[in-house]
């Protein structure tokens, strides 16, 4: 309805969330909200403020601290039918909740033979970039993506972070989205809040480019344009950045259609290095594109090693310089 | 022993000791003790004033808790603290860290993230230790250090060195359920451990009232046997004399004891808090009427342990060791890339 004087104004990352649950709130009965300060607050980052105002606090419910607790909940409420969304303020706080996540909510639709499944969103502020220290400056996203059952989800627009959270609470099985901390302020657009659901399991190209593909997702994607941009000044190199988005599903035929055409991959992300989602994407790669090759898979990822608080900001999380560093490898890869 | 926990402080197991400096001007500590504490107290106050300070000019980043309006509790704990009792609690530790002993200096170097901080800046605020002072975190996880503690009481009991671990968390974090597990636990095996629970009346946005179902949490203890008790946490004396009765209860292998200290916050949260929870005027009102430093300050003067100027003084040398603190936390210098990689596991 006020759509037009919506796409006048830019929507922030934080907007943007609120804009996507208080959508859905407003328009299924049964969609709550619920977490630690998400009421009266409006969230530890204000990513609800005013929905309690809005919805009331029967719907968006201030919880006392406790992530197993909340979780296992809403795994409940969801059984019953309803559609909980759940904040956990920082996604390191997520841990406790990983049985109730992984074993419950991503099992029960297997587990009882298709008789019940588990429509919830777990929300999961990540990313370093704020001084956090190493607790509140996680990327958890490889915990979950091991065996499947869930849906993984990580916008790096405030339209996408829009689309994907109503596409989030309405789909049917437990969601997990990734939503970047770093961006939460940084970042603003203007889109039409016209309510329509992004499409789970499609990655875009937001940059196009011949040369070279980079895969990745979240605040990453913004630092491989910057790479690809500087790079096309200096060394003539024409990169293609893709914005995965689902991590699970992963848009394997996007992914496989721009290897094809380039022929070399680097593949970005800011959690550590070894057996992260980088690996299974080289994986997979090498399995069903092998011959189109012409370089090694390069990955630029966080080291193996908890992040620091002094001076992770600056030389454990990836950046646009050793993104650079890495596409020169793949460009210049002589066999 | 009545399992049955009191609401009010019974007499304090030494002697009779006064329950309220408010009210009794002659509590039973020595004039020695009184100024201890003070300076103790004002140390701390000082230092997180301080540390706001740096956190306004931009040298302290990301998170900062500060423990101001709390002192009380945590000097009038560590104060019965014996040789190898060992300590815990979770992110708002600086108090904590002074209070047991640890070096100002290490603690402001480790909020500006330098090498010369507790944990060479890799920790931050939240995350700090000090083997040497049986200091064990600094956690970021709320509650975690609960059974983390409880551990380490079982490891004090294990090697029978008299030791009692001391666990700090808060009216928000009681409601996690591992604390739970770990009563449990302390209370089937004895467990040497007072869990010391700062009730500062919020958890963030969130007051007791609307997160907890029975608010009065030293009766959190009451299904698995554990007594616990309610204390005024702003008079320092009330909270040694309770300190006293449970480490005396854990000592004679009784098992733990949980002390609930009524206390409160004066800062926000942490540096970025609204504060939109609770108004001016609650605030001000504790700061005038049950200010822990100011009530000690009265005690001390009814006491006649000090004169003014000896206290003037006494702030003066605070402010110097705040000072001092404050430049080597300036001066230390930053982490080197390379130390990203070390202390990961032991070096060959
Ligand atoms: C497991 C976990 N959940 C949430 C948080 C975020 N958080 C940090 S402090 C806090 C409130 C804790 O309140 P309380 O225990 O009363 O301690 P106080 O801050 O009053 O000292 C919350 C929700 C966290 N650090 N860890
Ligand atoms: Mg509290």
């Amino acid at each position: 309805m006020s759509a037009v004087k919506q796409r006048s104004r830019k929507t922030t990352m934080l907007e943007a969330i609120n804009a996507g649950m208080a959508h859905e709130l407003e328009n299924d009965p049964d969609v709550v909200l619920l977490g630690e300060d998400v009421g009266r607050a409006g969230g530890i980052f204000r990513t609800s403020t005013g929905l309690q105002q809005r919805i009331g606090s029967k719907r968006v419910i201030d919880t006392p601290l406790d992530e197993k607790g909340i979780v296992a909940h809403a795994v409940g409420m969801a059984l019953y039918g309803l559609k909980p969304i759940v904040e956990i303020q920082f996604s390191g706080f997520i841990h406790d909740a990983f049985e109730h996540i992984m074993f419950c909510a991503a099992r029960y639709r297997w587990a009882s033979g298709g008789q019940y499944s588990c429509p919830m969103v777990i929300r999961a502020p990540s990313f370093g970039g704020i001084k956090g220290g190493f607790w509140h400056s996680q990327s958890v996203e490889a915990y979950f993506v091991h065996h499947g059952g869930i849906k993984i989800l990580c916008p790096s627009t405030p339209e996408d972070a829009y689309r994907m959270m109503i596409a989030a609470v309405r789909d049917p099985d437990p969601v997990l989205l990734v939503e970047a901390v770093p961006l939460y302020r940084a970042m603003s657009a203007s889109f039409v809040h016209d309510g329509v659901p992004a499409e789970i399991g499609r990655a875009e190209i937001i940059r196009p480019g011949k040369d070279l593909t980079i895969l990745s997702y979240g605040p990453m994607c913004h630092q491989s344009v910057i790479a690809a941009d500087d790079l096309a000044d200096t060394d003539a190199v024409d990169v293609e950045v893709i914005d995965l988005r689902t991590l699970i599903p992963y848009d394997i035929e996007s992914i496989l259609k721009s290897v094809k055409k380039t022929g070399r991959v680097v593949i970005v992300h800011e959690a550590p290095l070894s057996m992260g989602f980088g690996a299974e994407m080289a994986a997979v790669i090498q399995e069903k594109a092998f011959g189109y090759l012409h370089t090694p898979i390069q990955r630029v990822a966080a080291p193996d090693v908890p992040y620091h608080f002094s001076i992770g900001d600056e030389c454990y999380k990836p950046n646009a310089h050793r993104i650079g560093l890495a596409i020169k490898r793949a460009m210049a890869f002589e066999f | 022993m009545a399992r049955k926990p009191a609401t009010k402080p019974k007499a304090a197991p030494k002697a009779a000791r006064k329950k309220s400096i408010a009210k009794s001007k002659a509590p039973n500590a020595t004039n020695d003790e009184l100024l201890d504490y003070y300076k103790a107290m004002l140390l701390i106050r000082r230092f997180e004033e301080k540390a706001g300070q740096l956190y306004g000019m931009g040298l302290i980043g990301g998170f900062c808790h500060l423990y101001i309006g709390q002192e009380a509790v945590v000097v009038g704990m560590q104060s019965t603290a014996g040789p190898n009792d060992s300590v815990i609690t979770s992110y708002r530790d600086h108090g904590h860290m002074l209070a047991y002993g640890m070096d100002p200096k290490g603690v402001m170097a480790e909020l500006t993230g330098r090498r010369g901080g507790y944990s060479q800046g890799k920790g931050g605020s939240m995350h700090m230790f000090s083997r040497e002072k049986n200091f064990y975190g600094g956690h970021g996880i709320v509650g975690a250090q609960m059974p983390i503690g409880t551990g380490l009481a079982f490891a004090n009991q294990y090697k029978q060195d008299g030791g009692v671990a001391h666990a700090y968390c808060g009216d928000g974090a009681i409601n996690q359920g591992q604390i739970y597990e770990a009563f449990n636990m302390a209370s089937l095996w004895k467990l040497p451990v007072i869990y010391v629970v700062e009730n500062n009346k919020y958890g963030m946005g969130t007051s007791i009232e609307r997160a907890s179902a029975v608010t009065e949490l030293y009766k959190r203890g009451d299904s698995f046997a554990i007594p616990g008790k309610q204390v005024n946490g702003m008079d320092v004396i009330e909270v040694r004399a309770a300190a006293e009765e449970a480490a005396e209860w854990c000592r004679a292998g009784k098992g733990p004891f949980i002390l609930e200290m009524k206390t409160y916050r004066y800062r926000g949260h942490s540096m970025s808090d609204p504060a939109k929870y609770r108004s001016k005027e609650e605030v001000s009102k504790v700061r005038q009427e049950s200010d822990p430093i100011d009530l000690l300050r009265a005690c001390i003067a009814d006491a006649e342990a000090a004169t003014e100027d000896q206290l003037k003084e006494m702030d003066k040398e605070v402010k110097s060791i705040v000072t001092a603190a404050a430049e080597f936390a300036q001066q230390s210098p930053e982490p080197d890339p390379s130390e990203l990689f070390t202390d990961i596991l032991v070096e060959a």
